[in-house]
């Protein structure tokens, strides 16, 4: 009897530090959020959007920032993903399973691992200065497409192994080789997997600051990019320099910077939820 | 073990479709098939019985080279289809898997529409005749009796059939290529007796046409639907003979255990 009740009592203790963990982040980040929504919201309209950067906090805006990321984003993608969906294909469904496969596979997982500044400055030395890009956009998005590689990949392999054997089985034996098992099978029924692992990749390299600022993006920049080769500056490292600043006017400027970005990034994690819930009802 | 071989060799005077000579397999270090020799013929039910890891499942996908993915796979000896080696340097393997089609034991359409399910085959043959692909479609399900059970929801997912329609659509999936010879690896495994019965049914019609070979674990439904049965024991090919003449009165004791029930 005693024992049962000692178990019960365990089982009890756990489940309230359990709850208490679970709310601490909920509770941490909502306090993050309400201050920020408190300081910055009134400060957000139309014009604050379409308004290029000011010396005046009040008449300051985001626009070649918010441009600087949209450039980002998209050259990072077109960079990123067929590279990184090629090479998560060959390492699934090509490579030999041996020494060398599981020596890369431990490898790519590490470089998810690795600092971001250190990718910065392996794009400043090699895009900036040895493929001579400048601080342009290019080499940004080419230093936070070697940064989100790792994570494509490895988004990709596993979105490649959650479809059953039995499809590449039944296309094999039909007759199919293994390019049109994978273009007309595994990718169609992975789709939803890898994008998942896309978006959620890119949210994060919308989010990057140290690396941009490494290979020289620029917190004041007149204008929004209007070719690939142009200089930036993207949201984050705009924020960092509001955020610097002494005057409370740039403050809030911040805050309502990190709302628009804060944006963002939700709205990509629940696009990458959207396609994983419907993703997973497929093989049900 | 002399007497053994000319014991197996009875069955197979006439045209063979299937020949084994001396085939080996290995994965990696371990030896799944110990050397068999085993000529198998055209338009007859063949079953291979046999306890699980007796390597009759291995043996099976030989023929259509579906052991060439596994990793650490190796093989020794010849696999001949009509006195073809299938094992040879320039063999076209995708062009023998259209000849050589294969069920698998849980029914494993695509997460698509019946008719692409159906179409796959053909299409990754570079066939686009819109009219010929429908045609051939309708015609590969009306030869598994699924035509007028699925005819309304030809484009619906053909996940949403039940387990017996599914294993049947992969039949007509496999018809659909027109290939000579059908493996089938425990087909009825996963599916209810009403369904099982359908496939037998059908696995019955179908040996007018195909040369079946067929891996079960269900020895009534060996005695039922083959004209051969090979029993299979630890990689070796233990016995192989007429099912009426193995059933009855096999030759070997181990086969009368294993038929019988007393292991496996």
């Amino acid at each position: 009897m005693n024992r049962i009740k000692k178990n019960r009592f365990k089982d009890q203790a756990f489940k309230l530090w359990g709850i208490f963990c679970t709310l601490l982040g909920i509770v941490l980040l909502s306090i993050f959020i309400g201050s920020i929504l408190v300081d910055g919201i009134q400060r957000i309209d139309w014009d604050f959007i379409t308004s290029l950067p000011s010396r005046k906090a009040e008449r300051a805006g985001i626009y070649t920032a918010l441009m600087g990321s949209v450039w980002i984003l998209v050259l990072t993608t077109i960079i990123a993903l067929p590279v990184g969906i090629a090479a998560a294909i060959y390492l699934e469904e090509y490579a030999k399973k041996n020494k060398l496969s599981s020596l890369l596979e431990i490898n790519i997982s590490n470089l998810a691992g690795v600092p971001s500044i250190i990718y910065g400055l392996l794009g400043l030395e090699i895009f900036v200065r040895v493929m001579q890009m400048g601080a342009s956009v290019l080499a940004g998005s080419f230093t936070l497409a070697l940064l989100i590689l790792p994570i494509v990949i490895v988004s990709t392999r596993e979105a490649l192994k959650a479809v059953p054997k039995s499809i590449r089985d039944a296309s094999f034996a039909l007759g199919a080789s293994k390019w049109q098992t994978v273009s007309r099978q595994l990718l169609p029924a992975s789709s939803g997997g890898i994008l998942t692992g896309i978006i959620l990749a890119l949210s994060r390299a919308v989010g990057e600051t140290a690396p941009l600022i490494v290979i020289g993006a620029l917190a004041y920049v007149p204008f929004a990019p209007e070719s690939p080769m142009d200089e930036f500056s993207v949201l984050p490292i705009q924020i960092f320099n509001w955020i610097s600043r002494p005057q409370h006017g740039f403050e809030i400027n911040a805050a309502a910077a990190i709302i628009i970005l804060l944006f963002i990034t939700f709205v990509m994690n629940a696009i990458a939820v959207y396609f994983r819930n419907r993703w997973q009802s497929k093989f049900k | 073990m002399k007497e053994n071989q000319d014991k197996i060799e009875t069955p197979v005077r006439k045209k063979h479709k299937l020949q084994a000579k001396e085939v080996k397999v290995f994965y990696d270090d371990f030896m799944a098939i110990k050397g068999i020799d085993m000529n198998i013929r055209a338009n007859k039910i063949t079953a291979f019985i046999g306890p699980s890891g007796c390597g009759k499942s291995t043996f099976l996908r030989l023929f259509n080279r579906m052991n060439d993915y596994v990793d650490g796979f190796r093989m020794e000896g010849n696999i001949l289809i009509d006195g073809e080696n299938i094992y040879k340097k320039n063999i076209n393997v995708e062009q023998l898997r259209k000849q050589v089609g294969m069920v698998f034991q849980k029914p494993n359409p695509f997460p698509k529409s019946i008719y692409e399910n159906v179409a796959y085959g053909l299409k990754i043959q570079g066939i686009k005749d819109k009219s010929y692909l429908k045609d051939k479609v309708e015609d590969s399900l009306k030869q598994v009796g699924l035509w007028n059970e699925v005819k309304e929801d030809i484009n619906k997912s053909a996940l949403a059939l039940s387990g017996g329609q599914q294993q049947r659509l992969c039949i007509a999936r496999t018809l659909a290529v027109e290939p000579s010879i059908i493996l089938m690896d425990e087909p009825t495994s996963a599916l209810d007796p009403i369904s099982t019965a359908k496939i037998e049914e059908l696995i019955y019609e179908l040996k007018q046409k195909y040369t079946i070979v067929i891996v079960t674990h269900n020895m009534q439904q060996a005695g039922r639907i083959s004209d051969y049965t090979a029993f299979f024991y630890m990689g070796e090919l233990i016995e192989y003979d007429k099912s009426k003449k193995l059933f009855t009165n096999p030759e070997k004791q181990q086969t009368e255990n294993y038929i019988t029930g007393r292991f496996g």
